[in-house]
């Protein structure tokens, strides 16, 4: 089965190398992967605010996209972004339950020569790697054990809240499984699903980097060599403000911020550049050296 | 159009209609209805009145039915579940057959529902000449009366099973007192402490357990279930079933030899008593106090049952020859006349409150395990010592966690607040730690309860008021590395505050049983939508269920504490009482019965019988129904395909001829008001 891929804005400029991995690993593991032909933004949480029926109707139009052809099946539309996966589930649900609602956006589709009929399936490129590929074939993937790394893995508020589809919303567990597979081994903490601040480090610096200090600084107290995320924004807070953080917290809290398939990929042994790691700011962890003096990362 | 015949002539009619003060008055126009009805045919008498239900309001019935000769009544007032039987009775006493009597509900259904007084009247009218068109097709009908049978079922030996069983006991009735676990004692054994007088609960409960265990009226079984159940109110018929202990119970003295020569020479099992905080022998007694003093073999843990293959030390310690390794379960028939279940709660299962660090964090409690934990007798001696090993000198008490929560437990669980102070005194008293109290309002109605609370207040426990967010240990600072931390809006000072401790406590709030839906289908009861067994009224009848000669008590009906449960466990037994000592059961006669020359024995009544009232005669090949059991429910009658069920009072004629009379006004007006 091919897996329509619908990036999202992020994925295409400050996310790239999200993109990148993303790709690179299912193309490593032989998952075929589509783009979504003439996607538009998803209009993220801000626009909801803005306009909802406008918004609504945005996501929509990607439904309904990816919903044309596809033999039968409910067609699978993966959303890496954190923000465009849960703005596609919640207009699904919005649509689905009010048919005010559903009628004026349908209307709006009809004007495009467009119908949306609700069968698309949205995923987590989390949920299809553990729940439709599974840890057993990843596993075998596996070329460059991690072994010796201590992950934090960071869920953020948007994958399994309030829409817990494919893991629960107050522990989830289904990236540090992933983490175990690749050889790693997860750190226990308790703020795998607390927020980043979004875009408050732009609008209320004192909260959003308070916010960030958080769980940089727990995620160090824990021992971690570096945190994993699935989210770009909240690659970006994590990754971005640490020189800030250290400025106006006078707080250490420097730590390598890596997307969960950036660590796949190179544990599947591919090259730096295919997983996008020269683009980072803090150097991505390496794994230790192992045994007969060859580095686990080839 | 009216049948003379039914009455044996012309029927003589008399119609009554009730103010009940403003209460129908207010919207109907009395008056109207009265002077209507008494144009139609067949009414002798019809009047209006303040009360029909007071004594002079009866008077007036009897005395028509003397002096203008009545043969039926009927009454227009409130509902019949209030005043059917009054009236039955007025009826009875003027030399009428109660069932010559009539009610129709114009309060309910008409008065207090309805806000235009035209169509109100209009309304009470038609109900009325319904009515007067089918009381006069009434038959004279008699209840009819069963013996009862004097022994009494109750079902869980926790303090209600015990309070219920002792007070029948002493009253002379025989009880079964069947607990499923091996001792009885219940919850309230575990407990450190009673709230608000602090006297400590085995002192209080043990006394009473050994009494029901000596009672020579009380037959004990523990370790037991009811299995099966048939019969009516007066003449249950019970199976129970008897879990092999392994042990013969007669003989053992609770001696404990083969205890200690158990091939385990250390505990290593879970200790139930002790909610897990320490470990047990796969031979056991659950507590020092446990009743019956008798040891059991748990078949999960021990050799010789789960492997058959011990070197058996335990018999050759057991010099009475107590253990028997071949037993089976045993079940026992009994035949009671009523029965009390008293089966409890579960506590609240704090991992479905992830985001409170049970289970994940070591130093997180519940609050029973805080009750073994603080109990003299419990698993440290009655010291604190946490499960790290350490000595917490900051303790915080979360409130409701699975009560008043709508991703839990809606309701609030009634308990709760009192046992959080008794504990944060005991814990106080015990560690001298500081104690916080998390609370979102303090619920302190009851004798000496609110007075307790300032007790505390006094004594220097914390009190915040919030719903705690949750339970962590990310530190923001030096100071809380290590602790576990409670983040909370202090909704009294308005801010966010984090409070690290070094141990917390999960107030959990009380459940219905894992099984209540098994035990409600057994004993043919209802439960409330979150699963307490439902009381048949809640203020007036809060023992009784719908089914007659079962009652419940305690938590099982819905969360309380140990006062309100030894009161409703008492009234229950004054209920069951009440019935044994009637001597026999006075039975509705609104009952269905067969007509044996029409019924084809096609069977269908028999399973859709809620009451299982119907059984098949094979000799005959026809249905029958036992007239104790039946409920009067008209489903059979409905169903059965060759109409040969008949319902007493509710006869096709009678309900014919009623649809005929609420009908035949509106046939005239082309049926325009419905």
């Amino acid at each position: 089965m091919t897996y329509r891929y619908f990036p999202g804005c992020s994925l295409k400029s400050s996310g790239r190398s999200y993109e990148e991995s993303l790709l690179a690993v299912f193309r490593a593991l032989e998952v075929p992967v589509q783009e979504l032909d003439d996607w538009n933004c998803c209009g993220a949480t801000a626009y909801m605010s803005v306009d909802e029926v406008e918004a609504f109707a945005l996501a929509a139009r990607n439904l309904a996209l990816a919903e044309q052809g596809g033999n039968g099946q409910a067609p699978q539309l993966m959303a890496p972004c954190s923000a465009c996966y849960l703005v596609l589930l919640k207009t699904q649900k919005y649509l689905a339950q009010h048919s005010d609602l559903d009628q004026k956006v349908r209307a709006g589709l009809t004007a495009v020569n467009l119908r949306y009929d609700g069968r698309v399936q949205v995923r987590h490129p989390l949920d299809i790697l553990v729940n439709d590929i599974g840890l057993d074939r990843i596993k075998k993937r596996v070329k460059a054990p991690l072994a010796g790394m201590k992950v934090a893995c960071y869920y953020g508020c948007q994958i399994v809240r309030p829409f817990a589809t494919f893991d629960t919303a107050y522990n989830p567990t289904t990236m540090d499984k992933l983490v175990a597979a690749l050889g790693a081994t997860p750190v226990a903490w308790p703020l795998k699903t607390r927020c980043c601040g979004g875009t408050l480090t732009g609008t209320i610096p004192e909260v959003g980097l308070r916010l960030n200090r958080i769980l940089l600084g727990e995620a160090k107290r824990r021992g971690a060599d570096t945190l994993i995320t699935v989210c770009p924004l909240c690659q970006f807070n994590l990754e971005c403000y640490q020189d800030a953080i250290q400025r106006e917290l006078n707080a250490n809290v420097s730590l390598p911020i890596v997307y969960l398939t950036q660590l796949m990929g190179q544990a599947f042994g591919l090259s730096d550049t295919e997983l996008g790691l020269q683009r980072l700011f803090v150097p991505a962890a390496r794994p230790a050296v192992q045994e007969g003096g060859k580095a686990a990362h080839a | 159009m009216l049948d003379p015949s039914a009455s044996n002539g012309t029927p003589r009619i008399g119609f009554y209609i009730c103010h009940c003060g403003t209460n129908i008055a207010g919207t109907v126009d009395v008056k109207a209805v009265a002077e209507y009805i008494g144009t139609l045919n067949g009414v002798v008498v019809s009047r209006e009145y303040k009360y029909m239900c007071s004594d002079p309001g009866q008077e007036l019935i009897q005395q028509d039915i003397k002096e203008q000769k009545l043969d039926r009544i009927v009454v227009a007032s409130c509902s019949p579940l209030l005043h059917e039987h009054t009236f039955r009775t007025a009826t009875e006493k003027a030399g009428l057959n109660p069932f010559f009597f009539q009610m129709v509900n114009i309060r309910e259904n008409v008065s207090w529902v309805h806000t235009d007084p035209v169509a109100a009247t209009e309304k009470a009218k038609d109900l009325a000449r319904a009515a007067v068109r089918r009381v006069f097709l009434h038959k004279p009908l008699a209840p009819k009366k069963v013996p009862i049978n004097p022994a009494v079922l109750v079902v869980g030996g926790g303090i209600a099973g015990i309070h219920a069983a002792l007070t029948l006991a002493n009253a002379g009735k025989h009880v079964y007192l069947v607990e499923r676990e091996p001792t009885i004692g219940g919850h309230m054994a575990m407990f450190d402490k009673t709230f608000p007088t602090l006297d400590c609960a085995a002192c209080i409960l043990t006394p009473k357990m050994s009494a029901v265990k000596s009672h020579p009226n009380i037959t004990l079984w523990t370790y037991s279930e009811v299995s099966a159940l048939e019969g009516f109110v007066g003449n249950y018929k019970v199976q129970v079933k008897r879990k092999p202990r392994y042990i013969k119970e007669d003989l053992c003295v609770g001696c404990m030899e083969c205890v200690t020569a158990c091939i385990f020479k250390d505990a290593r099992f879970p200790d139930e008593f002790n909610v897990g905080l320490s470990k047990r022998k796969p031979v056991y007694i659950p507590f020092p106090q446990a009743t019956p003093q008798v040891v059991l073999f748990d078949p999960e843990t021990c050799l010789q049952l789960k492997k058959g293959k011990c070197k058996q030390t335990c018999i050759e310690a057991c010099d009475r020859e107590c253990i028997d390794f071949t037993q089976t379960e045993e079940f026992k028939d009994i035949e009671v006349g009523t029965i009390i279940l008293a089966t409890g709660f579960k506590p609240f299962d704090p991992s479905k409150t992830p985001y409170y660090g049970y289970g994940t964090y070591p130093n997180v409690y519940t609050a029973l395990e805080v009750e073994r934990l603080v109990n003299a007798s419990g698993p440290t001696g009655g010291e604190v010592v946490l499960r790290d090993g350490s000595h917490p000198k900051a303790v915080g008490i979360i409130h409701c966690v699975g009560s008043r929560d709508e991703k839990t437990n809606r309701w609030c669980s009634r308990v709760c607040c009192m046992y959080s102070l008794k504990l944060a005194h005991l814990l106080k008293e015990h560690t001298g730690a500081e104690v916080y109290n998390f609370y979102i309002d303090m619920r302190t109605p009851g004798k000496g309860y609110e007075e307790f609370y300032d007790k505390l207040l006094k004594e220097g426990v914390h009190f915040i008021r919030g719903r705690v967010a949750e339970v962590t240990d990310w530190a923001m600072d030096a100071k809380e590395e290590g602790k576990l931390i409670v983040r909370v809006e202090d909704t009294l000072i308005g801010t966010v505050r984090r409070v690290p401790l070094d141990m917390v406590v999960l107030s959990q709030g009380l459940e219905p049983r894992a099984d209540a839906q098994d035990v409600r289908r057994l004993f043919n009861i209802s439960c409330a939508t979150e699963g307490f067994f439902l009381e048949r009224h809640p203020k007036l009848a809060p023992v009784n269920t719908f089914t007659d000669g079962v009652f419940i008590a305690g938590a099982c009906q819905g969360p309380r504490d140990i006062p309100d449960t030894v009161a409703q466990a008492g009234a229950a037994a004054a209920e069951a009482l009440a019935l044994i000592d009637a001597g026999h059961i006075e039975l509705e006669p609104n009952t269905a019965f067969i007509l044996e020359e029409d019924c084809s024995g096609c069977k269908s009544c028999v399973p859709l019988c809620p009451y299982k009232a119907i059984s098949f005669l094979e000799d005959k090949k026809k249905a029958y129904i036992n007239e104790a059991l039946c409920k009067g429910c008209g489903t059979c009658v409905a169903a059965c395909p060759s109409g040969s069920i008949v319902q007493n009072l509710f006869e096709d004629d009678q309900i014919f001829s009623e649809i005929d009379g609420l009908l035949s006004e509106l046939a005239v007006s082309g049926g325009g008001r419905l």
